[in-house]
């Protein structure tokens, strides 16, 4: 087993996800299928090779600096779950 | 043939030539969903009065002795995850569920350039993550030529409704092969252009590095005039190519003399549904018949390609939909003391199952300790499998191999186990990874009748010989032509 | 035992473009809460961003001015956390091929001139803003999110832990503030938060080649508080250490009136940012031409400006220094010289009486109401001897005022110097003859004594006598 069950807490940490404790073993298990599913991967050569971020070749795609005409409030807010006098409202933020 | 189950070029002659109005066609399409619907369930919404408006003026526009567009008056349908401004778009997903975005996708905007009525948005796989469309988290979509089986996935909804006669044409989203399997499950022909040919400005994100809009129809010549419509740069979109878009209509032409076919032996082997093999080497060897040249080709680390995509995408999955958290937009959950937890409960509750697997897959990849072995380790095989298709490429003009290693399934077959499912892949997915276009078109069935897809890969920006190979393939049968019956088996 | 510091700064700085980096919202300040938002900078699904090709003139221009090699192939990156202000969840950033590498600055010390290494320098989207219904955010049930910031385009200065002292950190700050303001890439208005460093700090033991563990403070955007957060957490750590304990790794907060740095108590290890690339975003590929063209576009920068007019006017170090750490100081001081005023004159004025009047009014230079073309035919007329310096203050008062000419206040409130020696002759002997006790004082060897009579003088010239003159006519009436 690859993936221990604090890695699977950390994961689910990054992922802002909640994993249910009678899910835990099944999720930790899953992964660890997962992981040595794509571990083919290992057996193939790779000290020489770039990685490859962008498929196609292409380079310097850019905008001008001109304004353009920016969205109405009620309708930036139109889909906010909760809102106040203009802005997006949420919960008590506590400093991480 | 009835109304419904023409193509849109047909059709459009129809209108041209006042044989029909477009609001019967309208009504026949929007009848054939009432009849039919409740069996395939392909739509999530269904724009019924915004089509049949659209419909009546088209109709006037005709009167008035006006020119038409190639779409417009023809009744079609958009995957919802495509975003169109003042409706819905949910992506299939919980989370999304009453999201109406206040913009309209690119592909959208210059559909509605020509007028084409807009039927409604398509089912798919939640966020586009599966095969099958059984990951909607609002039904499963059912294949319109055998009701108990899956239309394939993610753009199970448009093909369904393209092959049940509740859309002429729609448009689908593919990033490991969402357009070509379900086009292949459902009979009808499915492209994914070259990435970056189809602004994804709009498209909701699943793995940017893979995504690609493009067109379900019924035949190839409605195919390349879609495509006509939604290629082309788009400022809004770093990624699409500034290249100029041909006339794709001027490659329907039944010549394949003397072009080169390379056959990956990669494809044919293990896990291949014999049937499938067969239909697809038959295919081949009509278009042998017909001029081609075939020739055997490898693609060595065609093995290595579906892990390789199950690094990447969901990598790019699990930043893309970080912004799913409850904040400005989409569900909240109640009840949460603070922000973190807010988000957590949001995202745990109205996320799906699949959805969540991909994320936290893509976040163990991208963290600390793992990165190098993972994700690293996927961008640098990557390189390898696009070079075995530029090496390849230099040998033949085109590639062809099965859409799918089978036909479609029964509903709920494969759906608890994801690593069989993401086997299914297997076919879509090198292509996805080297940005290249592939088209998939019906080249018979297996013995329950259930459709066959043959795919034509072709170079960068090479669609214009894809169409050509796959225009002068379709005209040599009749498999367009068959319309599915609706039913279980 | 005795310790010293090591510092190293991250300095953003809002860049001065019309719009945000990605999307075509405008940047302008101050406006209406969210209405400075589209589909891109709130992170809507499906938007995807496109560079704005000021934001890479900009940081290309900043790191050719801060001495940076400049990368032909640069990319974007997501830098991935959580937080409300930050629509999308990731900050779009560069993370190991940023557009701008080794770079330094040169400062001036108390103790000499020190160089200051640039590590790298990269272009990122700033984030919205907070609104706290509680007076702190630890006591708000409830916030409320401002996207207005979200997407506004910084560059991020990251400098080598090569300062050791707070104040070498202030004029290391400084200085780039400087040199970005001279190449006009940010306003760099600290108040509005445009320019703001997050402060590295740790200490070792004098000599030792071992770094100890550092401390980190966020967004300080007041060259005092630079200063001053520093002095307290070197202070702090010391005291630590000296008790025996450890430091630890953390992030702290400055809290200026208190005057004190306070843990946050973070969890930093669980950040975990992820990097990986950005795949909506394209290359950056940067010919040698291309930088060589920024490069002749760029002004004369603050240390060749300091040269030029010590050698050129024959302005001290000191002088030159103060002139040039603006470039709206130094582009002041070429205007009052262009006027026809003396060189040296012209930085005294600037250094003294101008720069007291702006403080006391809290404006900057730009602003001035006595503009360089009017401070230079002041200082024009004081050299011609129209007027006396003593005289010139009054008429720098009155044209502080007013927007008249200098030659036209002097004239119109009668300030031209007396230099017609009759005039001066019968005040000089009314002053003598009705000062028979000084007088004596001086005839008597006290030569100081001419010093009230010259005073008495000036006095009754209302100030206008040329002093010299007086001095020489006293002088000989005397004997």
């Amino acid at each position: 087993m690859k993936v221990t069950k604090k890695d699977m807490e950390n994961v689910a940490v990054l992922s802002r996800l909640a994993i249910p404790a009678d899910k835990e073993e099944q999720y930790t298990q899953q992964l660890n299928d997962f992981l040595e599913y794509v571990d083919n991967l290992s057996a193939v050569p790779t000290d020489d090779i770039q990685p490859i971020a962008h498929v196609l070749p292409v380079s310097n795609v850019f905008r001008e600096d001109v304004v353009k005409e920016s969205l109405d409030r009620q309708l930036a807010l139109s889909n906010a779950p909760l809102k106040d006098d203009g802005y997006f409202r949420v919960p008590k933020v506590l400093e991480d | 043939m009835k109304l419904f189950e023409q193509p849109a070029h047909v059709l459009h002659d129809m209108l041209v030539n006042k044989e029909i109005t477009s609001l019967e066609l309208t009504q026949a399409v929007l009848a054939r969903i009432d009849e039919v619907e409740g069996d395939v369930q392909a739509y999530l919404t269904v724009t019924r009065d915004e089509a049949l408006a659209q419909a009546k003026a088209v109709d006037e526009k005709i009167a008035r002795g006006e020119a038409i567009a190639f779409l417009e008056g023809i009744p079609g349908a958009i995957k919802d995850n495509i975003c169109t401004k003042g409706v819905k778009t949910t992506c299939a997903s919980k989370i999304l569920q009453k999201f109406v975005p206040p913009y309209d996708a690119t592909v959208v905007q210059k559909l509605a350039a020509q007028k084409p009525v807009v039927l409604g948005k398509t089912n798919l796989d939640e966020f586009a993550m599966g095969g099958s469309t059984e990951n909607s988290a609002f039904h499963p979509t059912h294949n319109p030529w055998n009701t108990d089986c899956v239309p394939g996935g993610s753009s199970g909804g448009s093909a369904a409704a393209v092959a049940a006669g509740t859309a002429v044409w729609a448009l689908g989203s593919d990033t490991g092969g969402s357009i070509r399997q379900p086009a292949s499950f459902c009979g009808v022909v499915g492209m994914k252009p070259t990435y970056g040919r189809v602004s994804r400005y709009g498209l909701v994100a699943y793995a940017s590095s893979l995504d690609q809009i493009g067109p379900i129809t019924k035949d190839v010549t409605d195919c390349a005039n879609i495509l006509n419509i939604i290629a082309g740069r788009d400022e809004m979109d770093s990624t699409s190519i500034d290249s100029p878009v041909p006339d794709y209509t001027k490659s329907l032409v039944q010549d394949v003399k003397g072009l080169k076919i390379g056959l990956p032996k990669e494809y044919f082997v293990k896990g291949m549904d014999p049937e499938v093999e067969g239909a697809v080497k038959v295919a081949v060897k009509q278009l042998e018949a017909l001029g081609a040249e075939v020739v055997e080709i490898s693609l060595p680390n065609t093995d290595y390609a579906i892990s390789t995509y199950y690094l990447i995408a969901p990598a790019e999955a699990a930043t893309n939909l970080a912004r799913y958290d409850g904040v400005s937009y989409g569900e909240r959950a109640e009840g949460a003391a603070d922000l973190v937890e807010m988000m957590t409960k949001t995202r745990s509750q109205y996320l799906g199952e699949e959805v969540k697997r991909r994320i936290m897959i893509g976040n163990y990849a991208l963290s600390a300790g793992y990165y190098d072995a993972y994700y690293l380790k996927a961008l640098k095989v990557r390189r390898l499998v696009k070079e075995d298709y530029d090496k390849a490429f230099k040998e033949v003009d085109v590639i062809i191999c099965p859409a799918a290693p089978s036909v479609a399934y029964k509903i709920g077959e494969k759906i608890d186990n994801p690593l069989e499912m993401y086997l299914q892949d297997a076919c879509t997915v090198p292509l996805n990874l080297a940005g290249l276009p592939g088209i998939s078109v019906p080249c018979g069935y297996s013995k329950d009748k259930m459709p066959i897809g043959m795919q034509i890969i072709g170079k960068a920006l090479d669609e214009e010989t894809l169409i050509r190979v796959a225009y002068t393939y379709e005209q040599s049968q009749s498999y367009h032509q068959d319309r599915a019956q609706l039913g279980g088996k | 035992m005795s310790y010293e510091a090591v510092i190293g700064l991250e300095i953003h700085s809002e860049l001065k473009t019309k719009t945000k980096i990605f999307c075509g919202c405008a940047t302008s300040f101050g406006a209406e809460h969210n209405t400075h938002v589209c589909p891109v900078c709130l992170g809507l699904p499906g938007v995807l961003p496109v560079l704005n090709k000021r934001v890479l003139e900009f940081a290309i221009k900043a790191g050719l001015a801060l001495n940076c090699k400049i990368n032909n192939f640069s990319k974007f990156d997501r830098k991935n956390y959580y937080y409300p202000d930050l629509p999308k969840n990731w900050q779009t950033s560069q993370y190991d091929l940023p557009i701008c590498e080794h770079g330094y600055v040169d400062i001036e010390t108390s103790k000499g001139k020190k160089r200051i290494r640039i590590t790298r320098i990269h272009m990122e989207e700033d984030a919205g803003k907070l609104v706290h219904s509680g007076n702190t955010i630890k006591d708000s049930e409830t916030s409320n999110v401002d996207y207005n910031r979200t997407g506004v385009p910084l560059i991020e200065i990251v400098s080598e832990p090569d300062m050791s002292t707070p104040e070498e950190a202030r004029l290391y700050m400084e200085k780039v503030k400087s040199i970005l303001q001279y190449i006009d890439v940010s306003n760099c208005k600290m108040e509005e938060g445009n320019l703001r460093a997050d402060l590295n700090v740790s200490i070792r033991p004098k000599g030792s080649d071992v770094l100890g563990t550092r401390t980190e403070m966020k967004n300080i955007n007041s060259f005092k508080a630079v200063e001053e957060a520093l002095e307290y957490e070197i202070e702090r750590q010391e005291e630590v250490l000296e008790d025996g304990g450890h430091v630890i790794q953390e992030t702290r907060t400055w809290d200026p009136d208190r005057g004190v740095t306070l843990s946050m108590r973070s969890k930093e290890n669980a950040h975990d940012y992820r990097y990986m690339p950005e795949p909506d975003l394209v290359p950056i590929i940067t010919s040698d031409e291309e930088i060589e063209a920024y490069r002749k576009s760029l002004p004369e920068l603050p240390d060749a400006r300091q040269a030029r007019l010590e050698s050129e006017y024959g302005l001290s170090s000191y002088d030159a220094g103060i002139i040039t750490s603006s470039r709206q100081m130094a582009e002041y001081f070429d205007e009052v010289v262009a006027a026809g005023a003396d060189a040296k004159l012209a930085a005294n004025w600037i250094m003294g009486d101008l720069s007291k009047n702006l403080n006391a009014e809290g404006i900057g230079i730009e602003a001035s109401p006595v503009d360089a073309k009017r401070l230079g035919e002041m200082i024009g007329l004081i050299s011609k001897g129209t007027i006396s310096s003593k005289i010139a203050k009054k008429v720098f008062e009155e044209m502080w005022k007013s927007p008249d000419s200098p030659e036209k206040i002097v004239k119109d409130k009668g300030l031209v110097q007396i230099t017609d020696t009759k005039a001066i002759e019968a005040i000089v002997d009314k002053v003598i003859a009705d000062n028979p006790k000084a007088v004596e004082e001086y005839k008597g060897g006290k030569k100081k004594a001419i010093g009230s009579l010259v005073g008495q003088v000036m006095k009754q010239s209302k100030g206008k006598a040329n002093p010299q003159m007086v001095n020489e006519l006293l002088t000989q009436k005397l004997g």
